[in-house]
Formats: C-alpha cells, sequence, structure tokens
C-alpha cells in the first residue's frame, strides 16, 4: 500500500512532465485562436486589429481551402488502402516459412527509417524522373513512352511515396499481431476442412482487428500533416494539385505572411485532428483496460 | 508443433517475399549504388553497378560542409531524448507503481497532446521563437523535439516498467532500502532494457522529424532533414552527390531502426501490439 509519502513524491515526480506538456498544449493552441481572430500581417505588424470571424470566412472561401480538403483526404485514404492492403497480404507472406526471414524482414522495414525529404527527393529525382529515373528507363526498355510522374499524376505519386514509407509500419505491425495467432487454432481449422480463404476470413481477420485499427489510426494522425513529401516533390503544384491543408497553412503563414488567416487554418486542422484522434484515444484505451 | 511445410509451397513463398522485398529496399539500394557513380554515370539509364567513386562523398563535405548538419542532427536527436528521458523516468515510474485513480486519464491527456498537428500551433510557434531568438538555433530545436516526442516516451517507459513486479519494490522497501536507492538499484537495472529501447526509438524519431526540424531552422542550426531538403531546388545535375548526402543520412538510423524492431511497433502502439 501506498503511504500518504510516497503519494505525495509521486505526485512530484510527475510534476515536471505533466506541467511541461500542459504548456506545451495550452499556450500555442491559445495564441493560434487568438490570432486567428485578428488582422495580422508580418509585412504590416503595426497594424493589428480584431478581426472577427473574417479570417475563418477566408480561409473556407479560398477555394484552395476546398481542394485543400479534398487532397488531405485523398492522400489519407489512397495511403491507407495500400498500405494496409498491402501490409496484410505482405505479412500473411512473411508468416510463411521462408529461407531468410531475418533479411527479408529487415528489407522491407527499411524504408520506414528513411527520413521524409530523402524518401521523396530519391523517388522524384531517381525514381519517378521523366528522363532519367527508373521507371523511365524501363518504360523506354519496352518501348513505351515514359510517364511524367510530377506533372501527369501529381498526387498520386506523391501518395507513392508516402505509402512507400507507411507500408512498412503496417506490415511489421500486422505480422507482430500475426505471429500471437495461436498455432493450435489454425491448425484444428486447418484439420475441420477449412479452406484458406475461410481461415482467413473466420480466424485470422477477428484476430487482426485490434492492429489493424491501431494502424490505421496512428498511420491517420501523421497522414493529415503530410508535408516535407509534399515541399521537396511539387511544392503544392501544379497549381493547388497537391496542396493538402497542412501545406495551405504553411504557404499562407509562410509563404502570405498572414498571421490571421493561417491561424484559422490551425484552428481548423486541430479540430479535424480532433476528430480523428477520440477514435485512437478510444481503441487505445481500451486496450488499457485490460 | 509447428506443422510440415512442403519443400516446394516454402521456395515458392521464398522467391515470393525476397522479390517483394526486392522491390521495396530497391529505392534505398540505388540511392546507395549512385552515391558510388559519378554524376554523368548516375544519369546514364539503369546500372547496378557503379564505377566505385568515392568523390561525392569527399564533395558533399567539401561543397556543403556535410559534417554541420550532421552533428546538429546528432546533438538535436540525442539531447532532447536525453533530456524527455530524464523527465519521463520519474513520471513513468510513479504512474506505474503508484497508479491512482486518475493515472489512467493522465496517461490518455498526455497521448491526446501528440494528436495536436503541428501545422495548427506553427505561427505561434514561429513568433515565439523568433522572440525569443530560438529561431535556427539547436537548443530551439532540442526543445520542442523534447516535448513532441515527451508523451511516447512516457508511454514506452510506463508500458515497459508495467511488467516489473511490483513485489520486488515492495520487499526492497521491507529491508528498508530508501525511495533513491529503490530505483538506483533495483528499479534501474530491472528498467534499463525498456529504457534502452525507449531511446533507440526515440533518437529515430527525433532524427526523421521532418516538420519543426524544417521550419525552425536555416543555416546554423539546420538538421540533416533541412540539408537533404535543401537539394530540392534544382541546381545542375546533383544525383550522385545527393544520393551520397542521403546514404550517409540515414545510414545509422537504418541500423539502429534493424535493431529495434521489436520495440518499435510496441512503442509506436503504444502499448496496444505487442
Amino acid at each position: 500500500m501506498a503511504t500518504r509519502q510516497t503519494r505525495t513524491l509521486a505526485r512530484l515526480m510527475m510534476a515536471p512532465s505533466v506541467i511541461l506538456l500542459f504548456i506545451w498544449m495550452i499556450v500555442p493552441l491559445a495564441m493560434t485562436l487568438w490570432f486567428s481572430f485578428q488582422n495580422y500581417n508580418l509585412l504590416n505588424p503595426a497594424n493589428v486589429s480584431f478581426a472577427g470571424l473574417f479570417n475563418y470566412k477566408f480561409f473556407i472561401t479560398d477555394p484552395a481551402f476546398i481542394q485543400s480538403i479534398w487532397n488531405t483526404l485523398v492522400i489519407v485514404v489512397g495511403v491507407l488502402l495500400i498500405t494496409v492492403i498491402g501490409g496484410i497480404a505482405l505479412a500473411l507472406l512473411l508468416d510463411q516459412p521462408i529461407f531468410g526471414q531475418g533479411i527479408v524482414r529487415i528489407l522491407i522495414i527499411s524504408p520506414f527509417f528513411v527520413m521524409p525529404p530523402v524518401a521523396a527527393l530519391v523517388w522524384k529525382n531517381m525514381i519517378m524522373h521523366p528522363g532519367y529515373g527508373v521507371l523511365a528507363d524501363i518504360n523506354k526498355f519496352f518501348g513505351l513512352r515514359p510517364v511524367d510522374w510530377f506533372a501527369q499524376y501529381p498526387l498520386l505519386s506523391i501518395i507513392i511515396i508516402v505509402a512507400w514509407q507507411w507500408l512498412p509500419f503496417a506490415t511489421l505491425i500486422v505480422l507482430t499481431a500475426l505471429q500471437s495467432l495461436d498455432e493450435e487454432q489454425k491448425e484444428a481449422a486447418e484439420m475441420d476442412g477449412a479452406n484458406f480463404v475461410n481461415r482467413f476470413w473466420y480466424l485470422t481477420l477477428p484476430h487482426l482487428a485490434r492492429a489493424i485499427t491501431v494502424v490505421i489510426l496512428i498511420q491517420t494522425i501523421f497522414l493529415l500533416g503530410v508535408y516535407a513529401e509534399i515541399l521537396v516533390t511539387t511544392n503544392g503544384g501544379p497549381g493547388y494539385a497537391t496542396t493538402n491543408l497542412a501545406f495551405l497553412i504553411y504557404r499562407t503563414a509562410l509563404l502570405g505572411y498572414d498571421i490571421g488567416g493561417a491561424s484559422a487554418g490551425g484552428v481548423i486542422a486541430v479540430i479535424l485532428a480532433n476528430i480523428v484522434a477520440i477514435f485512437l484515444m478510444r481503441a487505445v484505451g481500451r486496450n488499457l483496460d485490460k | 508443433m509447428a506443422r510440415k511445410v512442403s519443400t516446394q509451397r516454402k521456395w515458392v513463398a521464398t522467391i515470393a517475399a525476397w522479390a517483394i522485398a526486392f522491390v521495396i529496399f530497391f529505392p534505398i539500394l540505388y540511392t546507395i549504388i549512385t552515391s558510388f557513380k559519378t554524376e554523368s554515370e548516375a544519369i546514364a539509364g539503369i546500372s547496378l553497378i557503379p564505377s566505385g567513386t568515392l568523390e561525392n562523398y569527399f564533395e558533399v563535405q567539401s561543397q556543403r560542409d556535410y559534417f554541420k548538419p550532421f552533428m546538429n542532427s546528432v546533438v538535436i536527436s540525442v539531447g532532447s531524448t536525453l533530456i524527455a528521458l530524464l523527465i519521463a523516468i520519474p513520471s513513468a515510474w510513479s504512474m506505474a507503481f503508484s497508479p491512482t485513480k486518475r493515472t489512467k486519464d493522465v496517461l490518455m491527456w498526455m497521448l491526446s497532446t501528440k494528436m495536436m498537428p503541428a501545422v495548427g500551433v506553427l505561427v505561434p510557434m514561429y513568433l515565439l521563437f523568433r522572440d525569443t531568438g530560438l529561431l535556427d538555433t539547436r537548443l530551439g530545436l532540442t526543445i520542442v523535439l523534447t516535448l513532441i516526442n515527451l508523451p511516447i516516451v512516457i508511454w514506452m517507459l510506463y508500458t515497459y516498467f508495467r511488467e516489473i513486479p511490483g513485489e520486488i519494490l515492495e520487499a526492497a522497501r521491507m529491508d528498508g532500502a530508501s525511495l533513491f536507492n529503490e530505483i538506483v538499484y533495483v528499479l534501474t537495472p530491472m528498467a534499463v532494457p525498456g529504457i534502452a529501447s525507449t531511446l533507440l526509438l526515440n533518437i529515430i524519431l527525433a532524427w526523421n522529424e521532418a516538420f519543426w526540424s524544417i521550419r525552425l531552422s536555416a543555416a546554423n542550426a539546420a538538421p540533416l532533414t533541412a540539408f537533404i531538403a535543401s537539394f530540392s531546388s534544382p541546381q545542375g545535375l546533383f544525383w550522385a552527390k545527393l544520393s551520397a548526402a542521403s546514404t550517409l543520412a540515414i545510414a545509422p538510423i537504418l541500423i539502429m531502426g534493424w535493431f529495434s524492431q521489436r520495440q518499435l511497433v510496441r512503442g509506436l502502439t503504444f502499448g496496444a501490439v505487442k
């Protein structure tokens, strides 16, 4: 039993982390909220006034806003589809007995450790470049016209790069969950004559449900904020074709110097992320109860 | 009992797995290969055999002062991780061993700070940093990365600490060990593996963090993420040099990552998948 003394001590030991995180949570967010109601432009910093809801109206009615929301959704959903389905398939494959499993695992997990600017630049220059990229070389070999990825399919290109970075994560987590599946259950199902599809559908998939949920939710949090990959490849273009919400806010703030408008965008981004976060917290919270 | 698998089936799975692994790893492999090519070789079409020149590595250093962002990355990622550990260890310890009714809520709340999108607070952070002179300093980036990763550090430590049997601590207490001794001589040795993998994973996360490190740094404190991103502006043919810089930037973290695969799953899913 904890005595009162140790309880006080426990609180003291928690205090620094709680205080720091509290400040980190409250101060910048409160400032964002405050700025979002101000007319504040860095080009004219002396002239700050109350703006009411003008910034929100300005940000939301900007044609780029709707497109950026759409692009954000397409990136999140596109990457999730590729990584979750691909991750399950790959994990099922890696769960089989294969020669050199350790090395295969290492090769497949590697993209996750590549920093975003490197991943994006390598794909842009060495893989997808219409003149000298590997994909162009392959096309030429088969006598086809090389694809100018970032001009013809800009958003798809971003999705491919980001999916490449996250596929290892999904694979690794599904594989970890797969390996905790009871071998005897599998064997019993097999003996009862269940074929692969049935075993997968009625036994494996339900077992993977939580791992897949966690993959989806954690990835969504990160995918809502994809930034560096866009910055170094398309810089949001052509036009606004690859501008997501994160990138639009950056553009408004640091390229447009519009502090008020960017803050309004920031508040909107926080609200969107919170909707997702609520689901994640529930999923993780359920696990904590066990 | 392991099932008996036909050799044929094992070979089919092996070939499929290796083929997919090759495709997935190819961009990294090709970057490493290209870093040993000359610039004209680099754009001459697919070739998996480089001429083996080390020129790019020397030029990245002599022309772009590679060592500076490299050291910035080391200082910022290691520094922020150590500070986060220092703050997190007592916190996670007390939550794991003297939990109260509110411990779970506190943990969830800490995690929720991680959900805040970075862009949401870009504007105030930029202004705060500008006004306090923290813009483009290692100290500023270290502070931000400490705060960003603190919830993950606490969570990871918490899930590890929770697996340490509380009876051992009680026994130590019965024998008259002070709280200080309890932590230093009983808890720490048992917690070292958990602390080590937390350290490893968080250095990886801090090293690869590419929003704040790019936006809040310029020439002085730019870590490798910002340094590599600066290669995006076209300045003639530079792929071999870009590859050399990229290889150097990802190699240490790739190797650390290979050693921390297991902990990665645990740490990034907050213990939900083990």
